[in-house]
């Protein structure tokens, strides 16, 4: 029982230091709050980017046509030599009917053009849908398919989209870095808010130090206050990200500017975005806290 | 092994000030010893060294058993839990009433709330200050406030009471009540006493063991001991 009961005393104790010290907490508090709005604004940027440059590369396929006089033996070869390829992922066999047929399916118009042609006359080429494993090399990759024999032209999504592939993962590599260097500056600057709180009980410590309290004991309640303040200090960052991320949905209609970039549905992120922050904000408050009292334990 | 031992003690301040020469010093359990001396002797080193404020530069001090000068800065409070400590300038906490200052002290033990309060009680009312619990530091007088930081000492039943220059700051007559209060702690607990002064009146009238430091050395170890013009 005995642990428990330093325990508990400790904590009611770390509660009162909270308000005993109000405008220095509230200084503190504020400080990780505005911190943790920008990193669950990170958090949105980066998970976002990540979606779509995700759904971006899924769709990135790179075209093979075939020359026309092409057998199937051929076909056979050429698919397996693309498949030994190291960027390639998989690999779908597209004959010239099939591509007749779903371009049949599309419009009247083309259904009426190509009614005229048969199997023996079809004007279309065969050709392979080739999808790669790393995007950035899809340029590469696509040149290797072109010296195969019997390829006739290959096609990928060249330029824009690749363009901007690469502006969403440099957007993804600075707000990483932005969050983890906010993340640190917050925690030292957490850490010099809570060492002016404890100056003034500087006293305090060094007659706890005096009278026999080993420094765990002494530490316990300045860890909890950080915790206390960490906590405190990710409501409103919380609320912040839960509904704002919410309206901003709803009032874009889930995505920017165009189709293509799509935002992700609120009810998906949003809960790992407040645990995030929560959590964020203990552990920067705690280490903050811990780093503070070091200095006082030496008396 | 006697309960307090000095051997070969030599210590260097980081400013270069050599405070302590060569002291060699035995103490044994339930002793009333004075260590007087003048301002800048050392007589505030040793007693610094005995709750390991400061470490020894060489030689090696023992407190019930306990190395001080291999103890690390983690391990402080196991020696700490053995001494009452006693200053001069009491060091209460102005925002605690007399009852927290002293319960302050044993809250380190977990203890449940009734033993708490039975043993405050107890040390408070050997003190003599048993009506004056619910009062602050600011509102008592220097020797009341002194007596509370006396029972804040006693009150985890120390082995050693270490008094840094307890009367200081007291005029002669608390002085005097204040010395009977750590003598009936000496005779009725059997608390060894450790008590740096350098209070003439007291040291001639109380009759006990003397140890008269100077420039860092022990130049007299008596007992019943005055406090001697001589001798300093």
């Amino acid at each position: 029982m005995k642990p428990f009961r330093i325990l508990k005393s400790n904590f009611i104790e770390s509660f009162k230091g909270v308000f005993r010290n109000f405008s220095l907490s509230i200084a503190s508090i504020i400080c990780i709050t505005i911190t943790l709005i920008l990193v669950g604004l990170s958090m949105f940027i980066t998970l976002n980017v990540n979606n779509f440059t995700a759904e971006i590369e899924k769709d990135m396929t790179i075209v093979v046509f075939l020359e026309r006089k092409v057998t199937d033996e051929e076909i056979d070869k050429i698919k397996e030599k693309i498949e030994n390829l190291d960027n390639v992922k998989s690999i779908a066999f597209n004959s010239k009917e099939d591509v007749k047929a779903s371009m049949e399916k599309e419009s009247d118009v083309f259904k009426t053009i190509l009614s005229e042609y048969d199997e023996s006359n079809n004007p279309l080429q065969d050709s392979f849908l080739v999808k790669v494993v790393d995007i950035n090399n899809i340029g590469n990759t696509a040149s290797e398919i072109e010296q195969i024999e019997k390829v006739s032209l290959v096609k990928y999504g060249e330029g824009s989209v690749e363009e901007l592939v690469k502006i969403f993962d440099l957007v993804k590599k600075i707000t990483y870095i932005a969050v983890i260097a906010l993340v640190v500056v917050t925690a030292f600057l957490i850490s010099n808010t809570i060492k002016i709180t404890i100056q003034s009980r500087k006293r305090e410590i060094e007659i706890r130090r005096l009278v026999g309290a080993s420094n765990a004991f002494i530490r316990q309640p300045f860890f909890f206050e950080g915790i206390i303040i960490g906590f405190l200090g990710s409501i409103i960052p919380v609320c912040l990200c839960c509904f704002g991320y919410d309206y901003m949905y709803k009032r874009l209609g889930g995505k920017v500017f165009t189709d293509i970039i799509k935002l992700i549905k609120p009810s998906s992120i949003i809960y790992i975005v407040m645990v995030s922050l929560v959590v964020i904000g203990i552990v920067v408050g705690a280490f903050g806290s811990f780093r503070a009292v070091r200095k006082y334990l030496k008396v | 092994m006697q309960l307090i031992e000095f051997r070969n003690v030599y210590k260097r301040y980081p400013n270069g000030v050599s405070a302590l020469c060569d002291v060699n010093l035995e103490i044994s359990k339930g002793e009333f010893v004075f260590i007087i001396g003048e301002t800048a002797s050392g007589k505030s080193t040793i007693i610094k060294l005995l709750y390991r404020q400061e470490r020894p530069t060489s030689g090696e001090v023992y407190v019930g058993g306990i190395n001080v000068a291999r103890l690390r800065n983690g391990k402080v409070y196991k020696l700490r839990r053995k001494l009452g400590i006693v200053f001069q300038d009491y060091k209460l906490l102005p925002k605690m009433t007399v009852y927290e200052n002293v319960a302050f002290a044993l809250e380190i033990y977990g203890l449940k709330k009734n033993e708490v309060r039975k043993r405050t009680l107890t040390a408070l009312e050997l003190v003599g200050l048993k009506d004056k619990i619910r009062s602050f530091p600011d509102e008592l007088s220097g020797g009341e406030q002194q007596r509370v930081s006396i029972a804040r000492a006693i009150v985890n039943d120390p082995k050693v009471l270490i008094c840094d220059e307890p009367t200081g700051n007291l005029d002669p007559k608390t002085s005097m009540e204040i010395m009977k209060v750590i003598e009936s702690i000496n005779n009725n607990l059997g608390t060894t006493i450790i008590m740096a002064t350098h209070d003439e009146k007291i040291v001639n009238k109380m009759k006990k063991r003397v140890v008269v430091i100077e420039k860092g050395l022990v130049v007299s170890d008596t007992m019943k001991g005055k406090y001697k013009n001589e001798a300093i």
